[in-house]
């Protein structure tokens, strides 16, 4: 077990720098820089920023400075929020972004676990057919759209929760931005689910599970419910990744003060540093999910257990 | 005797259908069973004869669109309608049952011991804990060694053979009233189901308890069942005592499987017959593991240092259980896989042949394979499968000779030429094996290896394939390497017999010899385990 922890996390050096060698160069190879404005500078006051930023050095001279300071911890500083390094920025929104997306990833893990599996077993009546139809909705209308729609029902038409903004960091300032967050994961998993559950009813363990009179509860939750869960949990690295990094749409309409908005900013505004750190950041999590979930897969199924 | 013995499950005008897009079918047509207290009834039929649904629809195991009607009494009790809960008191308590795959009948994901402590603890009360000292005496029971180590195994850890019993194990951890057994060792090699076989005999002479056992194989129904149902397209055709059907047997369908038991012998070839294909120190190497951040790799020898040499109208059986190397074995006389030795097609060396050298040859040497549903590509109509290797080793035919050619071989393998045009789905799994023997013969081929052609075949179909196989040998002076686990199709095939178990050779010999008086105990084993099972 150790061992085998120890040699994802090995292949993992590997893996970060193809993926920050790929980010530097796409996002340097694409137009325009930092600080092209929409009144260009003065030549000379480019000049001067170009300098002091190093972005006047040959491109691989600047990647290998990049590669070097970043194996210390040292991202740079921010070409936009100049007052800031790309290190620290992500220190400050990360809890945000992190606690919000814990709080969605339990909605979205619990209530499409639930759908999908009452989906599967009521499968093709009329529960079935309005939990898939939801959730369909669900992946297809983005969350430009919910987030709005939302906080026009609740918070404006409705007046229950607050519009927007992290306030005292309280559930009801969080409602709202974890839905929007957590909508299309959910439906993701209660599809998953109740196509996993549907194939794991009609296998012959749990044909022998009923032959031998269980009750169906049993039937359903200790057996057929564990090997359905495989699919799922799989899926757990990406959406964990995904909704703990924060998203930019979700964070700018809920004022949310987390690192979501920085991955998109500092694109639009060619803000190499911003970009890089947060690509990192997401890699990181990815890779970091990617081996939990290994090892909790392995605790579920016994024939991939890693020892 | 029997009939004093008191009826404990009363069948009557049981009907199974299912609603499938195309209408409803109906597996089984209001058929009448008695099972007595004690006693082994065997019901027996072929595939699709409704054996297995008549058990699975009295147990409430249909697939979800299937139905039951009619009545199934046990000790009075009404089976048929029954609510769940008052049928679950029946089912894993006064019947329970076994099923044909063990592989995959066990939940992967818990210990053995847990799942047969599963129906004690539902059905008895009491904790997993307090179970578990049952559990051990029912491994004990079922002869799984050191039961203590085993009981916390997965089902992945155990072997096909430990799996049914593990199964058996939790059939009888209640002290059932009736064991169904639905095919229960089909899925498992020959020693291994005699094994099994032995293991329900003993125990049901210990306990006492019913059995019914659903088959397709009348060797199993002789030695184990007390009576015999016959099962055709959903209706019992008939019903009787073991000896009575075996050797009085009233209707026209079972003396027709009785009589589809594989029989005959072949003459071996004359002495100057010369060599076609030779094999010498076969070994083929497989890796295992490894991989980029995996364990180290290892290598498993598959076959090891077999030889082997084939005549000129000669028929070579390769017997082996699962594992044996026999099909590998095949493939590497084939060149169709990288391996060492010496190998001799004819007067030629072809032991550095490299793929495209060996293509001009591909013509004469052919290969059948087991799988008539998954060897035919289901996107191509039958004309085109049977000539595709026309395309390649005779580029020069024009588009009627061509047509002519599968015509001469849909009729050599008894297939109507009109079936040129249709695709492989429509048509069954014994017609799908003619069509690919057609596509083997169609290339006038000198040497045709057969991978188990006739296993997933229906018995009474195993005979008509068996008599096609001779029929093409005879009339094209073909030579055969029939690889099979079965011996009663290898004895009725081949005049030399070559016996094989973990990449080697046991025992080889002709026919005759091997089958009257096997010198080594494996074959010896394998073969008492076939025949008197």
């Amino acid at each position: 077990m150790i061992s085998f922890v120890l040699r994802r996390l090995a292949s993992a050096v590997p893996t970060l720098f193809i993926v920050v060698t790929i980010s530097f160069f796409l996002m340097r190879f694409a137009p325009g820089g930092p600080f092209n404005l929409e009144r260009p500078l003065p030549p000379q006051t480019m000049a001067n920023l170009m300098a002091t930023y190093h972005l006047d050095q040959p491109l691989w001279n600047q990647y290998l400075t990049y590669i070097s300071n970043a194996v210390t911890g040292d991202f740079g500083p921010s070409y936009i929020y100049k007052d800031n390094t790309v290190a620290e920025l992500i220190g400050k929104g990360l809890p945000y972004s992190i606690q919000l997306g814990s709080y969605a990833l339990l909605l979205a893990l619990s209530g499409g676990v639930l759908a999908g599996t009452l989906a599967a077993l009521r499968q093709n009546s009329f529960l079935d057919f309005l939990i898939m139809s939801v959730s369909t909705v669900g992946v297809t209308v983005p969350n430009f759209v919910v987030g709005p729609v939302l906080t026009l029902i609740f918070a404006v038409t409705l007046a229950w929760l607050p519009a927007g903004s992290w306030g005292d960091g309280s559930l009801r300032f969080l409602i709202l931005p974890m839905i929007a967050l957590a909508l299309p994961q959910l439906a993701v998993f209660a599809r998953l689910t109740r196509g996993s559950m549907i194939e794991a009813l009609h296998t012959d363990h749990i044909r022998t599970a009923r032959a031998y009179g269980l009750p169906s509860r049993v039937v359903v939750v200790t057996h057929a419910m564990r090997a359905a869960m495989l699919p799922v949990v799989s899926y757990l690295a990406p959406a964990a990744a995904a909704l703990l990094t924060g998203s930019a749409v979700v964070e700018t309409i809920f004022t949310v003060p987390g690192v979501g908005r920085y991955f998109v900013l500092g694109a639009i505004n060619r803000d190499y540093t911003l970009v890089m750190g947060t690509v990192v950041l997401i890699a990181i999590f990815v890779i970091v999910f990617n081996l939990l979930v290994d090892i909790l897969y392995g605790l579920l199924d016994p024939r991939v257990r890693h020892d | 005797m029997t009939d004093s013995r008191e009826t404990i499950l009363a069948v009557r005008n049981l009907k199974v259908s299912f609603s499938t897009p195309d209408g409803t079918v109906e597996a089984v047509k209001g058929i009448d069973l008695d099972v007595k207290a004690g006693e082994t009834l065997a019901v027996v039929g072929e595939s699709g004869s409704g054996k297995s649904q008549t058990m699975m629809g009295i147990m409430g195991l249909l697939a979800g669109n299937g139905t039951v009607t009619g009545s199934a009494k046990y000790r009075g009790q009404e089976l048929v309608g029954l609510p769940l809960k008052a049928l679950n008191h029946v089912r894993g308590e006064k019947i329970t049952m076994i099923f044909q795959e063990p592989m995959t009948s066990l939940d992967p994901l818990y210990t053995i011991g847990r799942q047969i402590a599963e129906p004690i603890v539902h059905h008895r009360g009491g904790t997993f804990k307090q179970a578990r000292t049952r559990v051990l005496e029912l491994l004990e029971l079922v002869g799984i060694p050191e039961p203590k180590r085993r009981i916390d195994s997965y089902p992945h850890e155990l072997s096909g053979g430990q799996r049914q019993r593990v199964m058996i194990a939790m059939a009888l951890a209640n002290d059932p009233d009736i064991l169904i057994a639905d095919e229960p060792t089909t899925a498992l090699d020959v020693t291994i189901q005699a094994q099994i076989l032995d293991l329900l005999n003993s125990l049901q002479a210990k306990f006492g308890m019913a059995v019914v056992l659903i088959t397709h194989d009348l060797g199993i129904v002789r030695h184990f069942a007390s009576r015999v149902a016959v099962m055709r397209r959903g209706e019992v055709v008939e019903t009787g005592a073991t000896a009575d059907i075996f050797e009085r047997p009233q209707a026209d369908y079972t003396r027709m499987l009785l009589a589809a038991e594989p029989r005959g012998r072949k003459e071996p070839p004359a002495n100057t017959a010369p060599i076609v294909l030779e094999g010498a120190n076969v070994a083929v190497d497989y890796a295992t593991g490894g991989g980029l951040f995996g364990g180290s790799a290892g290598v498993f020898r598959a076959v090891d240092g077999v030889s082997i040499r084939l005549k000129q109208g000669q028929t070579i059986g390769i017997v082996g259980e699962s594992g044996s190397g026999k099909s590998t074995l095949g493939r590497a006389l084939l060149r169709l896989i990288p391996s060492s030795g010496r190998y001799q097609f004819g007067a030629t060396n072809i032991s550095d042949f490299s793929r495209s050298a060996m293509r001009p040859l591909r013509r004469q040497l052919q290969l059948v394979f087991q799988d008539p549903y998954g060897s035919l590509s289901p996107r191509q109509t039958v004309g085109e499968i049977v000539t595709e290797g026309l395309y390649v080793h005779e580029p020069q035919l024009s588009r009627a000779e061509r047509d002519k050619r599968a015509i001469e071989a849909l009729k050599e393998v008894g297939l109507d030429p009109a079936a040129r045009n249709r695709y492989p789905h429509e048509f069954s799994g014994g017609q799908r094996q003619r069509i690919a023997i057609a596509r083997a013969i169609i290339l006038k081929p000198k040497v045709v290896i057969l991978d188990e052609p006739t296993s997933a075949l229906d018995r009474s179909v195993q005979g008509q394939v068996i008599d096609l196989l001779r029929a093409l040998q005879k009339a094209n002076g073909l030579s055969y390497i029939f690889i099979s686990h079965d011996l009663s199709v290898i004895k009725a095939m081949s005049d030399y017999v070559v016996v094989m178990k973990n990449g080697r050779i046991v025992e080889e010999g002709d026919t005759d010899a091997i089958f009257e008086a096997p010198r080594e105990s494996y074959t010896q084993t394998l073969m008492s385990a076939a025949f008197t099972a």
